[in-house]
């Protein structure tokens, strides 16, 4: 699953394949999405402002707004909470996402790998809006490109990115759950389409 | 009488029949099907009921169809088992109530008044016995006056033991509804969640209209009407809108609405609750009128509607006068005849009789007699009625009794003068006024207002937040009303959200006044006359609970379960109120109502459950060595979410302790590996991490050394122990803590709770990596050795360089990212490491390849609980609510040089007594028996009794090692009891078994196995 | 219900996780004289109002924020939504 096995041990998507899982529908795909490296940052107090300027120079773009996320090159990075985002960026190429961040940030941020906390299914087609209205409470069909959500599906906690509105997000849920966001998904694209 | 007049109206063709070109397929054996009407003549479709065929058409209901087959008997009443047939044309009927298929799709307690039909329905009639025309339970009717108001309570007193055993079977055998097949469901339902601007509740007049000016406005709007037909009344009524008939403006709105990408239309959908702040419950049937559900599709969806505005437009429902055995098949609301006829082009007989009080009710004699059915008589109580053209008129009269075997065959009348007059009909259309549909105005509390003018309750100002009401539902019966109502009301609710909307010009449409003259009951007659038909509440119930005192609404309700069937009373709790406020000498409004509740309709459990069924009921967390014990053949346990292995099970063994005792004895022996990443990992960094956790934790956390790990223990601000683990430091600002599986969700939400309102200033970040990193335990002797063979040569985790309670970053496999902790739980040399969890899985696999020269062994969580309990160390059995860390044998670890969460409330006097209980160990004197989890301890002497209590033992297990069973618990004193023999009892069994006490350290006392 | 985030703005209420009585906040000092007569009174006696009642829900299912929300407990009406920590620092829980 990439250049970064380059050691004894051979990585699992989470839902515990080697290849990434995808599954088709008419008019909608759901992906999962295994090649991106996570790490959290949490502006220490008093340096919420000195955190977003090292942020913005290492990322190559502002931080996000709260309830948004935005992409800088390869790096995307949404908003979680007060001073605190998760940072994404190419799993192949950094790896180490945490410690590079951690180092561009310093004693202003706290930093925490979040590589492996996190599945992620990428939906897309006209069929979007459809599917989704059964998954959460979001509204989605208000929503808009740059929106990232934390709702819950299923019972389970997830963050929602809006690419493109109607077309295409992202669902970044729970590692250890993912067998059964990815049922939730599915069975809601099988009801809906 | 259904099969005597067979060809009234045969020669009355009207345009839309002839159309359909099938004058001869319509009639068939549907003898009482009319012309017109807004079915589908061209297409019959086949259904059964009682397993008899009948043909239908698309468009019909169950009851519809039913009736035009001139089936009238449909049921049996719920208690006296009295013939029924359908009184309403809609949800709100109380009778007709069937069994829709078979199997596991079997749905009992349907109203055929608006089961959809399709081609291959199968019902039934429940509650009788054999059948619905010789039904022994009929017996009941009988004995009625054993089953009055009331009759629960006064009859079933004695003996106690009787009413489970033999009273409530009985009962429920007898008086009961439909009937289940106790086969799982095989359809899917499922839910989901709108939002709009403007939700509207009904698609009659009032809810299109205003539907129709919120769409143009730009509005998002949701329509929701449960019927699969938009248009409501207009679709029963003969007058038109405009030049158009009403069906016909109807199809042109909807075709509007779907135009419009911003209005969602929800035929088939049931608002069936309001809720705070604009949220509705909504369910919709999306497959309830075909054979079954394609593949994969739901049966029903439950939405969750979350609204800015909503207007209720649910119209009215017409309300029945009593009389005395007005609750013959045949006997029927007017509008609900009107409709069947208009609507569905059926009359339930060829002649037909009118009992009105209302001007109302004679629109239904002028459209039967329009469509050639015969009315053999008007009956209206008041005294001053319209004149009717074509049938004979009764001014002042009364319907005081009614003949026919399973149904109608004569209307006996006392007319104004005092004579009686035996009318023939097999159709009786009562109308005693309509109720304004308020229900949902009542969901939060709500109290509708009495308006004289049209003698009925309206919605008054205590709507649900953001509702309005318009239309029928609000007093405005008129067509032209409700359309004025739609639209105004459409753009008052969207001007408040800052849309501007604008009411066109309205088109014309009937605008009748509303004549009535309230009239509830018959008095005269010493028979039944029936006000609730669902549950058999007759007006001598409503009698005999106000002379047994039973006055207010809310204990006449429950003393005669008027209204509390499943249609919670709409078409009868207006006569109760009316007769119960006649009786005290009130006047209606004083009485005062009873409050409604959601659902408006029943709802199917189904829909509740929605997708969440079976093994998807709740999400499963799965650990990163899932797949791997599965090839293991390792028996599972859920904890919490977390599905763990719980023991590997090997060829051979055929009781789960065989499996227990090796893992634990190979792991002592040798070495042992357990995923242990279900333990809740919080990371805390920040300038005052050290000084938050000294918060959080009883014993100090601010000299721990980097590198180092420290067992903490956590209290309620109450001073109780609530949950333990560990905390590792990586750096001066960064810990990771673990908490117990079980606590990993609460110990968060505190520390959340303790840094942004108990110390809103100190510099602490907390994000949970649970999941982020697989961790295994390696205890054993041999644990160091396999770890050797893992972790890459550069990292020295010799005992001098790697010692007890250290921890820190290593690679193992030759560069992967791992992080270890030299703990113990077992008691043994341990390690914990984690990896990545991309890589868990190649990392159990890993571990047991480099364990396979020592029998390394997999264990799991029941020789994780053997081995824990061996060592005496605290789980969650201990750490139970109750006890302190004083009970817990770590009264010392609580720092007093610091404050922290229940510190100070530790302190308090009751939790620090000189015999308070402490952690101790327990082994059988007789080695053979078992000691007991849950048994009470008392004194090796004297009786066994709460007074003597001397404490009790919270884990029990097999120890391999000692060869008994042991258990740890609390005991008063304890600590200083070691060598007393005791008794652990456990009365519910009759058990008691000598106990001898000792250290809950029963392995390895002195921790040098650990530290080795 | 809906609660009106701070941040988020309306947010369904299933979302969050209620605590009780905004007065958890106003944690004693442990130092003080009266100190367990204080932590008595702060754990265990509440006043129970039928109508304005401020009190704290966490929004566990969002972003993490504790909110001190004033609710009116007999119509369900709320009043006014906060930030717990901004109601923290404001009744003087700054170091």
């Amino acid at each position: 699953m990439g250049k970064f096995d380059n050691h004894g041990l051979k990585a699992v998507s989470p839902l515990g394949g080697f290849e990434p899982q995808v599954d088709a529908f008419t008019g909608l795909l759901i992906r999962e999405v295994t090649d991106r490296a996570l790490a959290s940052l949490g502006a220490r107090q008093g340096s919420e402002d000195a955190v977003k300027s090292a942020a913005a120079s290492y990322l190559g773009g502002a931080l996000p707004e709260p309830a948004s996320w935005n992409a800088n090159g390869e790096f995307a990075a949404w908003w979680m909470g007060p001073d605190l985002w998760m940072i994404s960026a190419p799993h192949d190429s950094h790896e180490l996402l945490a410690g590079e961040l951690k180092e561009a940030v310093g004693e202003a941020g706290s930093v925490v790998e979040q590589t492996d906390g996190w599945c992620r299914f990428d939906m897309e087609g006209s069929r979007c809006f459809d599917v989704l209205e059964r998954l959460c409470n979001a509204n989605i069909r208000a929503g808009k490109p740059g929106d990232a959500t934390r709702t819950s599906m299923e019972h389970l906690g997830v963050f929602l990115l809006c690419h493109e509105a109607g077309q295409k997000y992202s669902i970044v849920g729970p590692r250890s759950s993912a067998g059964s966001l990815h049922h939730a998904l599915v069975a809601a694209a099988q009801s809906a389409i | 009488m259904t099969d005597t007049v067979m060809n009234a109206g045969m020669n009355a063709g009207t345009v839309a029949f002839q159309a359909d070109g099938s004058t001869g397929a319509r009639k068939g054996v549907q003898v009482n099907r009319l012309d017109g009407g807004l079915i589908k003549g061209s297409k019959a479709l086949n259904f059964t009921f009682d397993g008899k065929r009948y043909k239908g058409f698309e468009g019909d209901t169950l009851a519809s169809a039913l009736l035009a087959n001139g089936v009238r008997l449909m049921g049996r009443s719920f208690k006296y088992h009295r013939p029924r047939g359908p009184l309403t044309s809609g949800s709100e009927e109380p009778n007709a109530l069937v069994e829709l298929r078979s199997g596991g799709r079997q749905e009992p307690n349907t109203r055929a008044t608006v089961a959809e039909l399709y081609d291959g329905l199968e019902a039934n009639s429940q509650n009788r016995w054999p059948s619905l025309q010789h039904d022994f339970m009929a017996i009941n009717d009988r004995f009625s006056n054993f089953l009055t108001a009331g009759f629960y309570y006064k009859t079933f007193m004695w003996p106690a033991a009787f009413w489970e055993k033999l009273y409530e079977p009985i009962i429920r055998k007898a008086a009961g509804l439909g009937s289940i097949s106790f086969e799982d469901d095989p359809d899917a339902y499922d839910k989901g969640f709108l939002h709009c601007d403007l939700l509207v509740i009904g698609a009659g007049p009032t809810g299109l209209m205003a539907a129709l000016t919120a769409g143009r406005a730009g509005a998002q709007v949701i329509i929701a009407d449960e019927d699969f037909l938009l248009g409501g009344r207009l679709n029963a009524e003969t007058f038109g809108i405009g030049d158009l008939t009403g069906a016909a403006w109807v199809e042109q709105a909807q075709a509007e609405l779907a135009s419009m990408p911003n209005v969602r239309v929800m035929p088939r959908t049931s608002i069936i609750g309001a809720y705070d702040h604009g949220i509705y419950g909504a369910v919709e049937r999306t497959a309830d009128h075909v054979l079954a559900p394609e593949a994969g599709k739901p049966r029903q969806i439950l939405w969750r509607i979350y609204s800015k505005r909503a207007m209720l437009a649910a119209g009215a429902t017409e309300r029945p006068i009593a009389f005395e055995n007005n609750d013959r098949p045949g006997v029927m609301l007017a509008g609900a005849v009107r409709a069947y006829a208009n609507r569905w082009a059926v009359t339930p007989d060829q002649t037909v009789a009118v009992f009105t009080n209302n001007d109302d009710g004679h629109r239904t004699a002028a459209d039967l007699i329009a469509k050639g059915v015969k009315v053999t008589a008007v009956i209206d109580t008041r005294a001053e009625a319209p004149k009717v053209e074509g049938a004979e008129l009764f001014a002042g009269a009364q319907v005081i009794d009614t003949k026919g075997r399973l149904g109608l065959e004569v209307a006996r009348l006392r007319l104004a003068n005092g004579a009686t007059r035996d009318v023939p009909c097999g159709a009786l259309a009562v109308s005693g006024g309509w109720n304004p549909n308020v229900h949902l105005t009542c969901h939060q509390r709500g109290r509708p207002a009495w308006r004289e003018d049209i003698a009925a309750f309206v919605p008054a100002g205590d709507l649900p937040q953001n509702m309005s009401v318009a239309g029928a539902a609000n007093g405005d019966f008129s067509t032209a009303a409700a359309l004025r109502a739609g639209a105004e009301g459409a753009v008052a609710a969207l001007s408040e959200l800052g849309i501007e909307a604008k009411a066109d010009a309205l088109p014309e449409a009937e605008d009748a006044p509303i004549n009535v003259t309230p009239f509830w009951y018959v008095k005269e007659g010493k028979g039944r006359a029936w006000l609730d038909q669902q549950n058999d509440v007759t007006v001598k119930d409503v009698k005999l609970a106000h002379q047994e005192n039973f006055r207010s609404v809310e204990h006449l309700k429950r003393y005669t379960t008027l209204g509390m069937a499943t249609d919670q009373g709409k078409t009868s709790n207006m006569g109760g109120l009316a007769i119960m406020a006649e009786l005290a000498g009130k006047q209606i409004p004083e009485v005062g109502t009873t409050m409604f509740r959601p659902p408006y309709t029943p709802v199917s459990f189904g829909v509740m459950a929605g997708r969440s069924v079976g093994e998807e009921f709740r999400p499963t967390r799965k650990t990163p060595s899932h797949k791997w014990a599965e090839e293991q053949g390792a028996e599972f346990v859920e904890v919490g979410q977390w599905l763990r292995a719980q023991w590997f099970p090997k060829k051979g063994e055929t009781h789960w302790r065989q499996s227990v005792d090796r893992e634990v004895l190979q792991t002592r022996n040798s070495v042992g590996i357990c995923d242990v990443t279900t333990l809740g990992k919080i990371d805390v960094q920040g300038k005052d991490a050290a000084a938050f956790l000294n918060k959080m934790y009883a014993n100090a956390f601010a000299k721990l050394p980097v590198g180092k790990v420290r067992y903490g223990l956590m209290l309620r601000e109450d001073g109780i122990a609530y949950d333990d683990g560990t905390a590792a430091r990586f750096a001066e600002d960064h810990f990771v803590v673990t908490t117990t599986t079980a606590n990993a969700v609460l110990v968060y939400r505190n520390m959340e709770f303790a840094r942004q309102c108990l110390f809103p200033d100190m510099d602490v970040q907390l994000i949970s990596t649970t999941e982020a990193w697989a961790q295994f335990a390696v205890a054993g002797p041999n644990a160091r050795k396999l770890l050797q063979k893992v972790v890459d040569p550069e990292f020295d985790i010799s005992n001098e360089a790697f010692p007890f309670m250290a921890c820190g970053e290593v690679t193992v496999a030759g560069g992967c990212r791992a992080r270890l902790f030299r703990i113990s739980f077992s008691g043994e040399l341990a390690y914990e490491i984690a990896v990545p969890t991309r890589y868990g899985d190649a990392m159990i696999r890993k571990l047991m390849e480099a364990g396979e020269e020592f029998d390394a062994v997999p264990y799991g969580t029941e020789a994780l609980g053997v081995m824990r309990i061996e060592k005496g160390h605290a789980a969650g059995n201990e750490l139970n609510g109750t006890t302190s860390a004083l009970n817990l044998g770590m009264g010392r670890m609580v720092s007093k040089k610091k404050d922290c969460i229940g510190n100070t409330l530790s302190e308090r006097e009751g939790m620090n007594q000189e015999n308070a209980l402490k952690l101790v160990g327990f082994k059988p004197v007789n080695a053979a028996e078992p000691v007991q989890a849950g048994a009470h301890l008392m004194n090796a002497d004297g009786e066994v009794s709460a007074a003597t209590d001397q404490g009790y033992i919270t884990s029990a297990a097999y120890s391999p090692v000692l060869g008994c069973s042991i258990g740890i618990g609390f005991l008063k004193s304890g600590d200083s009891r070691k060598g007393e023999v005791i008794r652990a009892v456990n009365p519910l069994e009759g058990k008691e078994v000598q106990v001898e006490v000792v250290s809950a350290h029963f392995v390895d006392p002195e921790g040098e196995r650990l530290r080795g | 219900m809906i609660i009106n985030h701070p941040i988020l703005g309306p947010r369904d209420s299933q979302e969050f996780t209620y605590l009780g009585d905004a007065t958890l906040i106003d944690r004693p000092d442990w130092e003080a004289d009266d100190a367990a007569g204080q932590f008595h009174d702060y754990l265990y006696l509440r006043d129970n109002p039928a109508g304005e009642h401020r009190e704290l829900w966490f929004h566990e299912q969002g972003d993490r924020s504790w909110l001190v929300v004033t609710r009116n407990t007999v119509t369900h009406e709320i009043l006014n939504v906060e930030l717990a920590r901004d109601v923290a620092r404001a009744r003087g829980r700054s170091k």
